[in-house]
């Protein structure tokens, strides 16, 4: 990979920026590892680290009651400790911006990741949020860009997905 | 002693304030905040069980010139006990999450919450970062509770010990969407 497409994770910091995201939840992560680093060290943006996924659905609504944009990073594994905290997006109406990076797809060295990655699309449109699906680094901003847009205009629920092939593999051993 | 639980919500929102901003637990202490008068500024919870105290945190971090009270139940509190150590890292000075204990399940044939066999809730808040941690049993502590929520400065947990009775439900709006759009046009956010 270029250090031009290396760096999608600024470039995705800087679409929240610009989409006037104030308030970061999430459950720390290797491949949202420069993001939360980004988040962390900028003065608008109040980072929020969550003990489970699914306070950081309520956090965003608090956020939305309040005037206030928020985003939640998440592993796959994370997006199933959500699923009736999203009722309440669901019911409400409350914009839900969520980046899910992948595991269990692709070049996965643990299988007890394989269950619930395998299910992290169904279980999104189940729940009746848009689906973005990114596989190549130079897609991650746009594309990110149009769920702020859809998230936050029309207080919808969506997820970009950052394939795992996006990420890169988990390295084992050191 | 344990306090009543209608009489202990209405004298903990008397006079509450413009800048009071109110998220019940769902079931009955969202019976009880209607009970006491409804109000724009009232999330009122239908769902969303253990969400409480979170919502409370995104609403703090985002009003910080208002404050906000979640008053939620025993059972509710324990299923979002993590949001405490979430709460406690963050520490916004204008959280006020006060329980209503009153170690049942009341909303589904009052069978026995954690609370009753022995956790201790104030010791989660105070292990968990939270240094304003108040018991309250009765009507002076519950009276010294509501003048501290008026001039909340720092984060703030209470317990209160009620009974367990269950008062005749008084029910709010249950339109999600609507509850939503009349509490954000009370704080003169425009959609």
């Amino acid at each position: 990979m270029s250090a031009q497409a290396a760096n999608w994770p600024d470039r995705l910091f800087e679409t929240l920026k610009r989409g006037g995201i104030r308030q970061v939840g999430y459950v720390p992560d290797a491949g949202h590892a420069r993001l939360i680093e980004r988040c962390r060290a900028d003065d608008e943006i109040r980072d929020v680290a969550l003990t489970t996924e699914e306070e950081g659905v309520a956090l965003a609504a608090g956020a939305w009651l309040g005037g206030e944009r928020a985003a939640l990073l998440m592993q796959s594994s994370g997006l199933g400790n959500c699923i009736n905290m999203m009722s309440l997006a669901r019911t409400c109406r409350f914009p839900l911006l969520m980046f899910i990076t992948m595991r269990g797809e692709w070049e996965e060295f643990n299988p007890w990741q394989v269950p619930m990655g395998s299910i992290v699309d169904p279980v999104l449109k189940l729940c009746e949020a848009e689906v973005y699906r990114v596989q190549k680094p130079d897609e991650v901003a746009s594309t990110a860009e149009r769920a702020v847009q859809q998230v936050f205009g029309g207080e919808r629920i969506a997820a970009v997905i950052l394939s795992q092939q996006l990420i890169g593999k988990k390295v084992w051993t050191k | 002693m344990k306090l009543e639980r209608r009489a202990a919500m209405a004298t903990l929102l008397a006079g509450r304030g413009d800048d009071l901003l109110v998220v019940p637990g769902l079931g009955s202490t969202t019976w009880d905040a209607m009970a006491a008068g409804d109000d724009d500024r009232t999330f009122h919870l239908w769902g969303a069980m253990g969400g409480a105290a979170m919502i409370g945190l995104g609403l703090a971090l985002a009003q910080p010139k208002r404050r906000v009270a979640v008053i939620t139940g025993d059972g509710e509190m324990l299923m979002g006990l993590g949001s405490l150590a979430t709460i406690g890292i963050q520490r916004p000075p204008n959280l006020a999450i006060i329980v209503f204990d009153n170690g049942v399940y009341g909303e589904t044939g009052m069978q026995p919450s954690h609370t009753q066999g022995g956790v201790d809730l104030i010791g989660v808040a105070k292990g968990c970062g939270i240094e304003s941690c108040f018991e309250v049993h009765d009507q002076e502590g519950l009276t010294d509770l509501a003048r501290r929520l008026k001039a909340l400065r720092q984060t703030m947990f209470a317990r209160v010990l009620i009974s367990a009775d269950e008062p005749p439900r008084v029910l709010p709006l249950r339109d999600g969407v609507a509850l939503k759009e009349r509490f954000r046009a009370a704080l003169g956010i425009r959609a």
